[in-house]
């Protein structure tokens, strides 16, 4: 069995956010970026049904700018076993990323492809849901525990009222929840075995794609400072500000 | 303990100026040379904290064409001011009574966060091998006591020290050489300095704690390549320090404060000085309107000359502010600490070509103008013992009439961690309450660094004694980390009547003040796991 994982680098979590002044985007110049969370838990996952003995091929892709390839190296560094990577420049919205990978599908004719559940940058969601119904395939969804069957997969999905397992036919799409797994730590010796793992190159003007916005942006702006609270001297003046100022009661 | 290792012709530690130098002029002296660097941040760059007005020296020699090679050196210094300060009042300095070393017009304005992105870019281009997010947490010996490497902290330990299901053992990294490049008061290079003895019968080492905020201003405030520094208010006469305030590029002002550690009274916030400076009515009118857009805080090197370490020894060699190249007159230290990574790469050549030991570092040293530099700085900082007016009269005796050469070397007579006096007899220091538009608190500062460490690993500060805190310093000295750590990692809280000392590792930003300054020297900064603390953009 092989498995595709989709990877996506994005600002790294811990960075602080700042909106560009002219509210076209958000600034990436000199911050860390790094692989989008849930997407470690994927590449995790599918390392470790391989090392289960129930994939014999990982491989890793990116749809990116030239330096998206060190989200595949990282990902090669914890047991991918060769990366693609489909350049692009500039950001891309979901519907084109899927139609991208439903290309690298039809080439690598994996039996799973594996990704985040949403990127934490634009929090879209919707990437593995497009591709599968790009491709036609099942779905599994904010997956937090994976069992491979004899061509099956039992997936437990995070939803409002708790868990719910469901059986899905592969090949399959699932996209990863954060409580699937604990991602390892890149060794150093396998950071330098990485680098003389395989990645391949595809131009995504290449693929003859349309992959342009369905969408227009139309502002990126901080969202509105929290007020300074206030200290009410005795309930019944906070009965009194509730009723009249907050009017919520 | 069986650990991996890898064996290189050179290791060096710390991917700061100094490091990155020494890489890239080993690979140019001689591409075969192996070289890995190792950085504990998780990208070059996210450690690295510093004004910066840069002078170009080292660099000239390292890449006489970086002009050409796209380096982030761009902005100029085209004006520069001196400012006394009294409480609301300014006096302009003129500069032409400024000393030589003060003066900036060949200089320029950089992120030193951003020069080190750069540099490692030319040294992976010549196939340096750089690693950042991996600590080096152990020096390693060989049989006759020489440096035979480093070995990287282990990941994936939780607060107990039982290993976790992700967790994954150090590396032992082996070099004929080993480069201690870490940055002031790096943790492994104050073992060498105490191991190896480099620092016999010379003076305590002097450091500062440095204050640095990028603001991004309105446009009638701007005006790129302007560089001015103050002193006077808000400290007293006798507390060493000043600020700096850049006009860089974008919009942006990289505005700052340095304090030294030798303070006195425990009641002095550093943080909270630098906050109040920003109130003054000459600041204030250039930040107000704008916005903060990075904080950030790091220790740094003023003991110079006099306090300067060996910088060689069986194995290794120790360079940049790990020993200590900071020119504090000058207030610059990156053109120092590269030299001094060009001057170890040139022994280390010798040394694996020739067979030369690396004691053959001094003499290249003594010989260079790094030397020539420290050696005419090294009275201005010791002369401010005296107070801010008899160490500013001085220095111009020293520096404009003498040029440095007066025949004598004042003293370093302390240590910074001695220099405190009992809480009760020193004044309380009453500090204005945060407007959070000038002023900010600690959290909102540490919140901007991006500092994070993976939830649920061992403290990276050590405490010798642990009941010390409560026992001894609270009442003694009314727990002055509380006020010197410029990221709130200590806190004293009151539980059932009883006081607490608590330690916030989280929210460490690595700049080593509670190693220097805790009274007692019973705080120890250790690595923490690889990738954690500050994520510095352009800092």
């Amino acid at each position: 069995m092989k498995i595709l994982v989709a990877v996506k680098r994005v600002i790294d979590y811990n960075v602080q956010i700042r909106v560009k002044e002219d509210g076209t985007g958000v600034v990436t110049d000199n911050v860390k970026m790094s692989t989008n969370p849930p997407d470690d838990n994927a590449i995790e996952e599918a390392v470790k049904i391989k090392e289960a003995g129930k994939a014999t091929e990982v491989v890793a892709v990116t749809v990116g700018e030239e330096k998206a390839q060190e989200t595949i190296r990282k990902a090669l560094a914890v047991g991918a076993d060769r990366g693609i990577h489909v350049k692009v420049d500039g950001m891309l919205e979901p519907l084109a990323v899927s139609k991208i990978l439903q290309k690298v599908v039809d080439k690598e004719k994996p039996d799973l492809v594996f990704m985040g559940k949403q990127a934490i940058d634009d929090d879209c969601n919707q990437t593995g849901q497009m591709l599968s119904a790009l491709l036609n395939w099942p779905q599994a969804t904010f997956a937090s525990k994976i069992e491979v069957k004899d061509n099956t997969l039992e997936v437990t999905r995070e939803i409002d009222e708790g868990l719910e397992t469901i059986e899905i036919n592969v090949p399959a799409i699932v996209t990863c929840d954060l409580r699937l797994n604990e991602p390892r730590y890149a060794s150093l010796p396998n950071i330098m075995k990485a680098k003389k793992k395989p990645i391949e190159e595809i131009v995504a003007s290449d693929l003859s794609l349309d992959v342009s916005p369905r969408l227009e942006q139309l502002k990126v702006e901080e969202p509105p400072k929290r007020k300074a609270g206030i200290k009410v001297a005795n309930v019944a003046e906070l009965v009194q500000k509730l009723k009249n100022e907050a009017k919520v009661i | 303990m069986s650990r991996e290792s890898m064996e290189y012709d050179v290791v060096i530690i710390g991917g700061g100026p100094s490091g990155l130098s020494t890489a890239i002029k080993l690979k140019q002296l001689d591409p075969n040379i192996n070289v890995c660097l190792l950085e504990k941040a998780s990208e070059i760059g996210a450690h690295i904290l510093s004004g910066n007005v840069f002078e170009t020296r080292a660099l000239d020699e390292l890449l006489p064409n970086w002009r050409e090679l796209n380096s982030p050196i761009k902005t100029k210094v085209t004006k520069e001011k001196f400012l006394f300060l009294g409480k609301n009042k300014s006096f302009s300095w003129p500069t032409w009574l400024l000393p030589a070393v003060q003066q900036n017009h060949k200089n320029y304005i950089i992120s030193l966060a951003n020069l080190c992105r750069w540099l490692a870019e030319q040294a992976e281009g010549l196939g340096v091998e750089i690693f950042p997010g991996f600590p080096a947490s152990e020096i390693l010996y060989n049989e006759d006591g020489s440096v035979k490497g480093v070995a990287t902290q282990d990941m994936g330990v939780d607060k107990q020290g039982n290993k976790k299901d992700s967790f994954e053992p150090g590396i032992e990294l082996l070099g004929k050489v080993t480069v201690f490049a870490e940055g002031c008061r790096g943790h492994l290079g104050k073992q060498l300095i105490q191991k190896f003895e480099l620092d016999k019968g010379k003076d305590p080492q002097q450091y500062g704690i440095g204050f640095k905020e990028i603001w991004e201003v309105e446009d009638k405030n701007h005006d790129e390549g302007l560089v001015m520094h103050t002193a006077g208010w808000p400290l007293d006469n006798s507390t060493y320090g000043g600020s700096f305030l850049y006009h860089a590029e974008n919009k942006q002002i990289f505005l700052g404060y340095v304090i030294g550690l030798d303070y006195k009274n425990p009641h002095l916030s550093p943080y909270d000085e630098f906050q109040r400076f920003k109130t003054h009515p000459a600041i204030k009118k250039i930040i107000e309107g704008g916005k903060r857009i990075s904080y950030g805080a790091r220790a740094l090197i003023e003991g110079g000359f006099q306090s300067l370490p060996k910088m060689f020894m069986p194995g290794a060699l120790l360079i940049g502010c790990d020993a200590g190249t900071l020119n504090m007159p000058k207030i610059k230290g990156s053109h120092t600490a590269m030299k001094s990574g060009l001057i170890a790469a040139e022994t280390i050549n010798e040394h694996l070509k020739k067979n030369k030991d690396l004691s053959i570092f001094e003499n290249k040293f003594k010989n260079s103008w790094l030397y020539k530099e420290l050696f005419e700085a090294r009275n201005v900082k010791p002369s401010f013992s005296w107070g801010l007016i008899l160490g500013i009269i001085f220095t111009g005796i020293d520096q404009i009439l003498f040029r440095g050469k007066l025949p004598f070397t004042l003293k370093h007579k302390h240590a910074d961690h001695e220099t405190l006096k009992p809480a009760q007899e020193m004044p309380k220091i009453d500090y204005p309450k945060y407007d959070n538009v000038i002023t900010f608190d600690k959290t909102s500062s540490v919140y901007l660094t991006g500092t994070n460490h993976a939830e649920n690993q061992p403290v990276h500060l050590k405490l010798k004694d642990p009941e010390l805190p409560i026992n001894y310093t609270l009442e003694k000295f009314n727990e002055p980390a509380q006020l010197y750590c410029p990221a709130g990692v200590y806190e004293v809280q009151r539980e059932n009547d009883l006081n607490k000392f608590v330690i916030n590792s989280q929210n460490c930003i690595h700049c080593k003040t509670c190693d220097i300054k805790e009274p007692s020297q019973n705080i120890t900064w250790v690595t923490p796991e690889g990738s954690g603390g500050p994520r510095y953009g352009n800092m």
